[in-house]
């Protein structure tokens, strides 16, 4: 059973490491350009807002297990295979890029516009703006975003035994549904409840200090919950994992 | 330094059109504090985004230091690299401070130099010696929410002089702060003016602000300049509003057979004691109903309200004298008019 768990973990953490930095990657700027290209925006581009906007929905209103599926012939082309750890990174960094994405915009969309203005009233250009202004005056916001995509990744992964990829979702229903091990089973629920309170808890201690240095702190801070809204509704993991900590 | 011709800006949304800007002709001479007043709604915030081209004027010509920044900013909604140089060297301050939180007020100030390019040390040289000319050389280490609006508004201006430009734009910067405050801020835009050249163009809703350090003034109403020149060229204009504002009298008469006028000075008169005068020559006794009155220069500049004895007739020659001494004189026929100008800007 030990080394059963140890290797579970080992490619939770895998899947979820790697589609988390593929979904901070390209969702950071897919979020940014979506508030740059909007009505009044730097950038302002109708079509291309729109385009990415609908792609975005799309992807997003698609049940990652679906998702899954779909991609199969983009993983196979990305990766050479549509079995395993690394082809289970492609759906799931495919399916949290636009989540991330749209947590983004709304991180950004709420930086001062005056900002923005005083940044263009010093010569600076579009990209001075996202770099000066947008990233940094965002950045507690965009780090509880990722919190949150962390947190949904984890979710996802449950699904990603469907290809073999492996993980303590795949475990606990291999041995705890199909086998009636529920002892197996509540370790499993055990360690990703753990491990989800530990992501939550230093995503918002880095995002609270942030917050306080620029004087918009000393409320308490509150547990997000938008894992809920994921594609393909509340997921295994983070149902299972959150009820003690929803408070 | 400033001047824009024929600037007109008209917002268009969802088929409607409005008109911010209707022609606007604005000159702002070298070295000069200009202050725009007007109402809210009146244009100003547009025209001096226009100015530095953070609105693009719909039609219009706006010349900053002999630069002609309409022609540079050439036909895309983006700034080109000319339009944004041009903008490096005209400095602004804003009324909600605009300061990053994210920053401390070193590398606040910084910032316009990093755009700038600066090594780190020049650019911290630079900063320090900034926040030490606004008063604010121990704050360096701190975040603007550790601030005072005041200090922040401070940090403002430093960072609006870290590109040493020769124009600075004040967006209602005082319209946020106590009246203290805002007195501290006028007078450290007033000392930038004087020890560093620096030419500012500031609007404000404030008519004390305009009292306080204006050269010159404008008066704007439906996007359009109603009135405009140096205090007291607005002074020497009869039925100025402005001039009104600036200097408000009041008083009614205090019978009947009284003559009640207006005297306004206007600086190139008025270097004797001319009341004093007026009332030893003709043996009257004359009454003060109201006056607003600034010495600039050693020269009286303002506006004073007197009550004659006697009906007009019998008063020609008084204010015929007056007249000679140059003064401008009104006589006050209704005196319940108030003028209605600007009502929240006014003090008495």
């Amino acid at each position: 059973m030990q080394p059963l768990l140890s290797q579970a973990c080992w490619d939770t953490l895998y899947m979820v490491g790697w589609s988390t930095l593929i979904a901070v990657v390209v969702g950071l700027p897919l979020g940014i350009l979506l508030v740059l290209t909007d009505r009044g925006g730097l950038l302002h581009n109708a079509v291309l807002n729109k385009v990415i906007g609908q792609v975005v929905n799309i992807v997003r209103s698609m049940p990652f297990i679906i998702l899954m599926v779909a991609l199969m012939s983009f993983t196979r082309w990305i990766v050479g295979t549509t079995i395993g750890r690394d082809a289970a990174i492609v759906p799931l960094a495919v399916g949290a890029i636009p989540f991330f994405a749209r947590l983004v915009e709304t991180s950004v969309r709420e930086v001062d516009g005056g900002l923005v203005e005083a940044v263009q009233s010093m010569g600076g250009n579009t990209w001075t703006v996202v770099r000066k202004v947008l990233v940094p005056e965002s950045l507690p916001s965009l780090i509880s975003a990722t919190t949150t995509t962390v947190v949904a990744i984890i979710g996802y992964t449950a699904m990603a035994g469907t290809v073999g990829a492996g993980g303590l979702g795949d475990l606990a229903i291999r041995y705890g549904y199909q086998r009636f091990e529920s002892q197996m089973m509540w370790i499993i629920v055990a360690i990703l409840a753990i491990a989800i309170a530990v992501v939550q808890f230093a995503g918002d201690s880095g995002a609270r200090v942030l917050h306080r240095r620029a004087g918009k702190g000393g409320e308490p801070f509150r547990f997000r919950k938008r894992a809920a809204f994921l594609p393909g509704g509340p997921v295994t993991a983070d149902a299972t994992a959150t009820p003690g900590k929803t408070g | 330094m400033i001047t824009t011709q024929g600037l007109t800006k008209v917002y268009r949304s969802r088929g409607r059109e409005v008109t911010a800007l209707d022609g606007v002709d604005l000159h702002v001479r070298e070295g000069e504090v200009f202050g725009v007043i007007g109402q809210s709604g009146a244009g100003k915030s547009s025209l001096i985004r226009c100015v530095n081209l953070l609105e693009r004027p719909t039609s219009g010509t706006v010349t900053v230091a002999g630069q002609d920044l309409t022609a540079l900013a050439g036909r895309g909604a983006r700034a080109g690299r000319e339009l944004r140089e041009a903008r490096s060297r005209i400095g602004m301050v804003f009324q909600h401070f605009n300061l990053l939180s994210s920053r401390t007020v070193q590398d606040n100030v910084e910032l316009p130099l990093e755009i700038l390019g600066h090594s780190g040390q020049a650019r911290s040289r630079k900063a320090l010696e900034l926040l030490d000319l606004v008063g604010l050389a121990d704050k360096a280490k701190s975040y603007p929410a550790q601030l005072s609006g005041g200090q922040k508004q401070r940090v403002g201006i430093a960072r609006a002089l870290a590109g040493d430009p020769k124009v600075l734009l004040s967006d209602e910067a005082t319209s946020a702060l106590d009246p203290e405050t805002t007195r501290s801020i006028l007078e450290l835009l007033r000392d930038l003016n004087r020890q560093l050249g620096l030419t500012v163009l500031l609007i404000t809703h404030e008519m004390d602000v305009v009292k306080t350090v204006c050269d010159s003034a404008a008066l704007m109403e439906g996007g359009q300049i109603v009135e405009s020149g140096t205090v007291s060229e607005l002074l020497a204009t009869p039925g100025s509003e402005l001039a009104a504002a600036l200097f408000p009298v009041s008083g009614d008469a205090s019978g009947e057979d009284r003559t009640v006028i207006d005297v306004t000075f206007h600086g190139e008169s008025a270097t004797q004691p001319v009341i004093s005068q007026l009332s030893r020559t003709y043996n009257i006794d004359i009454s003060i109903l109201g006056a607003a009155m600034d010495t600039v220069g050693g020269k009286q500049v303002g506006r004073m309200r007197i009550e004659l004895p006697g009906r007009y007739e019998d008063n020609v020659v008084p204010i015929g004298f007056l007249r000679e001494q140059g003064l401008q004189v009104e006589i006050v026929e209704n005196v319940a008019q108030e003028p209605v100008l600007l009502k929240e800007g006014v003090t008495k």
